[in-house]
């Protein structure tokens, strides 16, 4: 008993003391939890974020887009594998993260239960939900757990990257014709709340924030997080002549940030709760893929353990 | 100024070539979010990656002498128009005929792009010498996945050697020399497709064999995509791939 206390002790102090917790680290199993359902959900927000900008991917305007799209979703993907291995360092494994995804026992972000309808919408998820996601991300560089954080100030570059192709993408549809800036426009109408959701539930309604605040799991606010999105975004906006569809939108001078009007939190729970557009699709397709490829990843267990087997005689 | 024939001449070989690299791109895209593991899903794109910036170069060398940019010779053109082996426009089908129809065009490619490496022409040189390193891997890759796939389970042995006797036919197009390539070959600028034939033959029949994989016994084969005459999939694949070009002519993206 006295042991187990001691543990705990010395994690706090850790935590106090702005130490990282590394995997071999005593933790108590709720941090482990808490990190598991955060840094899982990540890495599947990552590899469902795939799907809405391969949506584009085959019909790109250019080869340059086209290339640059690919690259785009790859590192994606990538920040989702390498997420993923920093979540097995809790004590879990890839096959159990990803069933808990098809159980529906894990979460993604709900951000990608919209259509991507328009070519505009590849420039909108690059300069808003990787934006917003960046924001989200800075933060996380300095949060408590030490390969998660290492993994944010990967992937945090490499985001700022896609952020800006992102928002060069949709600032060229601005200028362009009166079509293109038609659909920059609506992209923008159409992404806009839905990224402002991102940053989750006002704080006061947010289920797993006073912990993880507590924990250095989070480091800034959920409302924090979101008003330093909008600060950011709306000169942004202004730059490429776009307008951002919220009528109480204004600067605050004595507050020194934006004020912005609320969101719709009806809307955001029923995306959640799986009444967005395209909950069933995004979860079906990752199944869809998982099962086909269930027969290669056999094929490639039977050969390892072959080639084991014959060295091992 | 050049030799105007030479030139066309050059062109439309930069084209078949650059054809070649931007079909199979596109239909390695498909398989964006879709593969067996999310390892394979970036090896894919990677791959991807290596042929839509073959297709750029070759197809922006093609455009100097053609009049026509990259992007109006991928997006503008009908399939009539394109040169590309047919073996890269068929459909992606399953993961053992994505990696087969790989691995048979890797043999082939880094026999040819290493010959290309020596073409009199610098621009194809110079493509071909990047192209090389690139095709190494690939071909370390899908070479690989043939054992995998070969000595993996029944059903791996089984839908791998599918995809074998369902590509066969199409192979016999990649060792096809007509006019214009000949005409290049003796100025010292084009590749001998048939001089490679037989080393690219013992090479994969024996990657095969190892791998309890069997080349077929067929008796038909398929050519017709260096003179414009396609499969029927490539009409739906440039339908999709050229819907914004079409849809919104003459715009920048």
């Amino acid at each position: 008993m006295a042991e187990a206390n001691d543990l705990e002790q010395v994690f706090e102090n850790k935590i106090d003391a702005e130490e990282k917790i590394e995997p071999k680290d005593w933790m108590p199993e709720g941090y482990r939890k808490n990190l598991i359902r955060q840094m899982s959900q990540h890495a599947h927000s990552e590899v469902i974020g795939m799907q809405p900008e391969g949506n584009w991917l085959t019909r790109a305007p250019t080869l340059e887009r086209k290339s640059v799209l690919l690259a785009k979703i790859q590192d994606e993907a990538g920040h989702g594998l390498y997420l993923y291995s920093a979540t097995e360092t809790l004590g879990i494994t890839r096959e159990e993260i990803v069933q808990a995804l098809h159980d529906g026992r894990a979460k993604y972000a709900s951000i990608f239960n919209y259509p991507s309808l328009t070519w505009a919408d590849i420039g909108a998820i690059g300069w808003l939900v990787d934006g917003a996601a960046i924001v989200n991300q800075v933060a996380l560089q300095r949060t408590s757990y030490g390969p998660y954080a290492r993994a944010m100030v990967r992937i945090c570059k490499e985001e700022s990257f896609h952020q800006r192709q992102g928002y060069e993408s949709i600032a060229v549809l601005a200028r362009g014709s009166a079509q293109q800036k038609a659909m920059a426009q609506d992209a923008l109408n159409r992404w806009w709340w839905p990224s402002l959701m991102m940053f989750g539930p006002h704080d006061a309604d947010s289920a797993h924030s006073a912990q993880s605040m507590l924990w250095k799991i989070k480091r800034k606010s959920n409302d924090e997080l979101r008003q330093s999105f909008v600060d950011q975004t709306v000169s942004q906006a202004e730059i490429i002549d776009l307008e951002i569809p919220d009528p109480d939108l204004k600067w605050n001078e004595q507050r020194q940030h934006f004020d912005f009007g609320e969101i719709d939190w009806d809307e955001f729970k029923q995306v959640i709760n799986g009444n967005g557009l395209c909950n069933r699709e995004r979860l079906a397709q990752h199944k869809k893929a998982h099962a086909n490829g269930a027969w290669v990843r056999d094929a490639v267990a039977a050969y390892v353990k072959g080639k084991t087997g014959e060295s091992g005689e | 100024m050049g030799d105007k024939k030479l030139d066309d001449q050059i062109a439309e070989y930069a084209l078949r070539l650059g054809d070649d690299a931007l079909v199979f791109g596109q239909r390695l895209c498909e398989w964006c979010a879709d593969a067996p593991t999310l390892e394979e899903d970036i090896a894919i794109s990677n791959v991807g990656l290596d042929y839509l910036g073959r297709a750029r170069m070759a197809l922006q060398y093609a455009g100097k002498t053609l009049g026509r940019t990259e992007d109006e010779l991928a997006f503008l053109r009908d399939s009539g128009e394109f040169r590309n082996l047919l073996l890269v426009e068929l459909p992606r089908g399953d993961f053992a005929f994505s990696m087969v129809r790989q691995y048979l065009l890797d043999e082939f490619e880094l026999l040819f792009f290493t010959q290309l490496c020596g073409s009199k022409d610098d621009t194809l040189g110079a493509i071909a010498a990047k192209t090389v390193k690139e095709v190494r891997y690939h071909q370390r890759r899908s070479a690989n996945w043939m054992q995998r796939l070969g000595l993996g389970t029944q059903e791996s042995q089984a839908r791998t050697q599918a995809a074998i006797d369902q590509l066969w036919g199409y192979m016999p197009e990649l060792f096809e020399m007509d006019e214009l390539e000949t005409s290049l070959l003796q100025a010292g600028i084009a590749v001998d497709r048939l001089e490679l034939h037989s080393k690219w033959l013992n090479t994969v029949t024996a990657q095969l064999a190892s791998a309890n994989l069997q080349i077929p016994q067929i008796d038909w084969q398929v050519v017709g995509g260096r003179k414009g005459v396609h499969t029927e999939h490539l009409g739906h694949m440039l339908g999709e791939m050229q819907f914004l070009q079409r849809a919104y002519p003459g715009l920048q993206w």
